[in-house]
């Protein structure tokens, strides 16, 4: 019996492949990285400030003496932020999203897609400036209802501010993935819906919508976990004054500006401000990977129907 | 069986039937529906012109206020606090330049690499290659300034102790970009068909052959695109920069190993952008049309590139 062989053993081909697989290998050892440098300083900095006041107090105030240490605070600025950008997003990300895949002619698709993903890669400190130079003077204060909330009168800084920057940053992220995910539904279905007498608007709302409805949701997951992680521009735009309250035309602190302005170069390794970085470092790399880990699933999920 | 003359009248009458049921059940919508589409095809064009006037007043604003400081000035003078008519960008574009040279140093051997691993050699039913992969999505969504933070705790200091230098600024921008190289060289790679890859095989070329001499070649322009894009993210981060030492004002030019500091575009701009005098805020406008400037040339150039050499099989 005769098979065919490699002559020799091919030594240089199975290095090529291990050193190929080290290359992957040296994602998930990034992963590790990223947890091993949060978790020591995290334990370090739980055994100096008890987890029930980081847990379930308010009060954000490291520079004090005596300081504390209630991450509520900028939890609650960060989700501040994230809401009133997705108010304004989602719906722009999304009227977008169904414009480009049901209603533009193939030829205005082509430009705008890639004209709406320039803002995608626009770095967001230019975002960030454009936030507290521009929305907040030019188009915040003239339209904010006298003393409404407190009144945006005078205000240097606020999270509203942040919040647009933060909403223009993640509507094509919104915009360009849903239309993906909608322009993936098979047209067996649009068409069965036109012959039974739906209106376009009817076929785009309740037939395309629903059948994308995971890819759509993965979409504005990114989106959320987009807006939790940003850090120029609520740095820029949103002030540092740690707060918990959802008004947003209050200056808040954002759990990322706080590790930005607090771990700048010269912080010395070891004191509590230090650890708290990485305290607050790992709530922030928590919430968004739980929000990361639904969107991948939530993709498979729209992948596996049409394909 | 009646015969065909009999049955044209009766086909056309039936014929003529049908299409006035048609006709009474499709001219006229009800109103009610013609109007609600009209306004939901306003509220679409409503959203696509509120994100295009994003995009528009943002990048207007830019040069409106940043065009006064445009000026050669501003690629040959280093920072200063106390002139600012004569401040420019000069260690801070040098220092961008050699952080980005760093990044793909380190990020098209290693992105490739993975990328290939998992399209050619992993056998996907295995738990460590799922592993992989969804670690490698995952992490494309990581916030850059995690990314900072693993900088500071593990290439600054901790294990590999390098210090602020600007290495380890590369180093970091890499690790962030990474995913973004893998996810685009892996579709890049996946794209060329099968039968390629079995025709050089049939031949007798060995796995490794196919790889390098089919499979490479045919998907260079897509991963050409991923990298451009992943340089692109990575010229324009700020966040992580700031963790990892990119904060001192310098006005010498920097290199890759030197413990004196060093600085990069976003960095410098943003620093200016936090002073409160008028001309400070100039220049940092000025600042983000360099930078813009820039990444619309690379973005156009990555678009061309994938419309060039887009292999239809």
């Amino acid at each position: 019996m005769s098979r065919l062989e490699a002559q020799s053993p091919r030594y240089g081909e199975k290095a090529i492949q291990g050193l190929l697989a080290l290359c992957g290998v040296l994602s998930v050892l990034t992963t590790t990285a990223i947890v091993i440098s949060l978790i020591g300083p995290t334990i370090g900095f739980f055994k100096i400030v008890p987890a029930s006041e980081f847990f379930f107090t308010f009060d954000w105030t490291p520079q004090f003496e005596p300081p504390s240490f209630g991450v509520l605070a900028i939890v609650i600025g960060t989700l501040n932020v994230t809401l009133w950008a997705m108010l304004v997003a989602i719906p722009v990300g999304l009227g977008s999203a169904i414009y480009l895949s049901e209603y533009a002619p193939p030829r205005v698709r082509k430009t705008l897609k890639p004209t709406l993903e320039i803002l995608a890669g626009i770095p967001t400190v230019a975002i960030g400036l454009f936030a507290v130079s521009f929305i907040l003077p030019e188009l915040i204060q003239p339209l904010w209802p006298d003393g409404f909330l407190g009144g945006a009168q005078g205000k240097p800084f606020m999270a509203l501010a942040a919040s647009l920057g933060i909403g223009l940053m993640v509507v094509p992220i919104i915009a360009s993935l849903s239309d993906d995910a909608m322009s993936a539904v098979p047209h067996g279905l649009r068409e069965g819906a036109h012959a039974l007498g739906a209106t376009k608007a009817k076929v785009a709302t309740r037939v395309v919508f629903p059948a994308a409805l995971s890819g759509i949701v993965a979409s504005i997951v990114l989106a959320i976990s987009r807006a939790v992680g940003e850090t120029m521009i609520v740095v820029l735009a949103a002030g540092s004054n740690p707060h918990a309250t959802f008004n947003p035309v209050e200056s808040i602190q954002a759990m990322t500006s706080y590790i930005a302005v607090t771990a700048t170069g010269d912080i010395p390794t070891g004191s509590t401000d230090y650890k708290s970085v990485f305290a607050v470092g790992t709530v922030l790399f928590v919430m968004t990977l739980a929000m990361n880990v639904i969107s991948i699933r939530l993709v498979r999920r729209f992948r596996e129907v049409y394909d | 069986m009646p015969g065909p003359e009999a049955a044209a009248p009766r086909n056309r009458l039936a014929v003529a039937g049908a299409r006035a049921t048609t006709l009474a059940m499709l001219r006229e919508q009800p109103r009610g529906d013609v109007v609600r589409n009209a306004v939901f095809a306003g509220l679409l064009l409503l959203a696509v012109a509120i994100a295009l006037a994003g995009l528009v007043a943002l990048l207007v604003q830019a040069f409106a206020k940043g065009s006064p400081a445009l000026s050669l000035d501003l690629f040959t003078n280093p920072p200063s606090t106390a002139f600012p008519d004569k401040a420019g960008f000069r260690p801070a574009i040098i220092g961008s330049l050699e952080l980005i040279a760093g990044v793909i140093l380190i990020v098209v051997p290693i992105g490739i690499g993975a990328a290939l691993y998992l399209e050619e050699y992993a056998d996907s039913s295995r738990w460590w290659n799922r592993l992989i992969e969804l670690n490698i999505q995952n992490l494309a969504a990581v916030p850059s300034i995690i990314y900072g933070i693993l900088g500071l705790a593990f290439i600054v200091r901790g294990p590999l102790d390098l210090g602020f230098i600007l290495a380890a600024g590369s180093m970091t921008l890499a690790l962030l970009v990474l995913p973004m190289v893998i996810i685009a060289a892996r579709e890049a790679i996946r794209a060329v068909p099968d039968s390629i890859r079995q025709g050089s095989l049939a031949l007798g070329a060995t796995k490794w052959q196919t790889i390098r001499r089919q499979v490479l070649p045919a998907s260079i322009p897509g991963i050409a695109t991923g990298v451009i894009l992943a340089v692109s993210r990575a010229l324009g981060e700020t966040a992580p920069l700031l963790l990892v030492g990119a904060t001192v004002f310098i006005t010498f030019d920097p290199t890759p190993f030197s413990p004196d500091g060093y600085s990069a575009m976003p960095v410098q701009i943003f620093n200016y952008a936090l002073r409160p005098q008028e001309e400070f805020q100039t220049l940092a406008f000025a600042g983000i049309i360099v930078m813009l400037v820039v990444l619309l040339a690379m973005n156009s150039f990555a678009i061309w590139l994938r419309n060039r050499y887009e292999q239809r099989w």
